[in-house]
């Protein structure tokens, strides 16, 4: 039976040498956490079925880091390795596959230009090219979006670009189905309004979009606890949960939180 | 021993050529088919759609053909399994036709592609799945699979939607579904074993 995916995810800043994995609160409130290399490497070892880097920094002025960055995991890390963050072209994809990525995550350039979905899915196949989508709730409803109900009452989700400093006027739901039939593998799936608050998913969101793709669905943003990530996994299709926080920190091992999982009867990888 | 990754064009071998590093078996990246004569083992590998590989990899034909036929272990891996059979519903394209049958698309009933983690169901005790067990997880992408004619050929089955060929063995040809150079340590595991079938 197909299991579950745990995700431990990476935000890197890359403006030191070896690159650094911060954390923000909400996409602000900037925390260091540890060496990219490193923290990918005990959560290979403590059973993480993906590493996902997002270059939160994005300047192609540091693309050389990030190359040495993946270059130094990969030669310790034996499950997909997913790279995001400044993704602008198929030479760009190019650049992190030869340093050993297997996928990319696109989010700015897809949605400024979603043509490039295509040319990655065309290059490198649909698994290789995930589209990251950061989702902003909205009350609502609102003629022309996508409503959702949640329990605060109707809701609508405007995808943001830019690291969250921007709003690109694009319903995230409705985003999601267009990226598949560009050719997306994968959609992951980011509550801008849970992403560190350690609150939980949004699972509504996670649920709406999962409905309305027949691709994988990663849930992230809110992950708080083991809990949180049966909660998304029991009431949603997601086929994956991302956390950062909970690992960084060690307040949860990969390994723990799977046992968790495996007690209450969701199949993951042990 | 020294592999060759047989670099034909298609995909991102950067992976594969780590984890055979990682098992010590001296990897080459190898684009002209003559050279393929110097080496203990081959692995084929293969990303994208069926009839793109098999129009990059036609010119290695007739030297895997020949590595094939004078005992070299070859392994093929995801679209590498593909090829081996004589053609997919994917593509027009012939495959190279080494194992009797097709590859067909995974049913409508399931997630189509295949990503992530899954089990084996081994049917058959051969030396590539040394130490592997069915409790063990596999990661797999995939849009097609492959349909033997000849049933034994199949060393391990996987479930997704309907019991299908994961991993296959005849002779000195081996063939797996799933990505073991991304499989985590078991994967590496099937690495050492083809390294050491390798050797011998």
């Amino acid at each position: 039976m197909l299991a579950r995916r745990i995700i431990p995810c990476l935000d890197c800043d890359l403006a030191v040498p070896q690159g650094r994995v911060v954390k923000g609160i909400e996409f602000k409130q900037i925390r260091y956490a540890g060496v990219p290399w490193e923290l990918a490497t005990r959560y290979y070892e403590e059973g993480a079925d993906e590493i996902v880097f997002l270059d939160i920094t994005a300047s192609s002025e540091r693309r050389e880091t990030m190359k040495n960055v993946i270059r130094a995991t990969a030669k310790n890390v034996f499950v997909p390795l997913a790279v995001g963050g400044g993704i602008r072209a198929v030479e760009d994809v190019r650049a992190v596959f030869q340093a050993g990525a297997d996928k990319v995550t696109v989010n700015t350039a897809a949605l400024k230009r979603p043509d490039l979905i295509s040319e990655i899915a065309e290059e490198y196949g649909s698994q290789a090219c995930v589209v990251a989508i950061d989702a902003k709730r909205r009350d609502g409803p609102k003629e022309g979006w996508i409503s959702v109900p949640t329990p605060e009452g109707e809701s609508w989700f405007e995808a943001s670009f830019y690291g969250g400093r921007e709003f690109s006027g694009v319903d995230a739901i409705a985003w999601a189905m267009k990226a598949e039939r560009l050719g997306a593998g994968e959609i992951l799936l980011t509550s801008m309004d849970r992403d560190g608050t350690y609150d939980g998913f949004d699972i509504p969101l996670t649920d709406a979009v999962s409905r309305r793709v027949r691709i994988p669905v990663i849930a992230s943003g809110g992950c708080g606890n083991p809990d949180h990530i049966f909660e998304v996994f029991s009431k949603t299709g997601a086929s994956a949960a991302l956390a950062a926080s909970i690992f960084h920190y060690e307040e949860w091992g990969v390994d723990e939180v799977k046992r968790y999982l495996t007690e209450r009867g969701i199949t993951v990888r042990i | 021993m020294t592999i060759a990754v047989v670099d034909y064009g298609v995909g991102n071998l950067f992976s594969i050529y780590n984890a055979l590093e990682r098992i010590e078996a001296r990897p080459e990246l190898i684009t002209e088919p003559e050279e393929l004569t110097r080496f203990e083992g081959v692995v084929v590998p293969g990303v994208g759609s069926f009839g793109r590989c098999m129009r990059r990899l036609s010119r290695f034909e007739a030297a895997l053909r020949e590595a094939l036929e004078g005992g070299t272990p070859i392994l093929g891996i995801c679209v590498g399994m593909q090829v081996l059979f004589e053609r997919s519903e994917e593509s027009p394209e012939e495959g190279l036709g080494w194992i009797d049958g097709e590859v067909v698309r995974l049913p409508d009933s399931v997630l189509v592609p295949q990503m992530g983690w899954n089990t084996l169901s081994i049917k058959r005790e051969v030396e590539i799945l040394d130490g592997i067990s069915d409790d063990d997880f596999f990661y797999f992408v995939h849009s097609y699979h492959c349909v033997p004619r000849d049933g034994r050929v199949v060393a391990a089955t996987t479930d997704y939607g309907l019991e299908m060929a994961a991993a296959m063995a005849v002779d000195n040809l081996f063939a797996v579904q799933f990505h073991p150079e991304k499989s985590g340590e078991k994967g590496l595991s099937i690495l050492k074993n083809f390294g050491r079938l390798a050797r011998c």
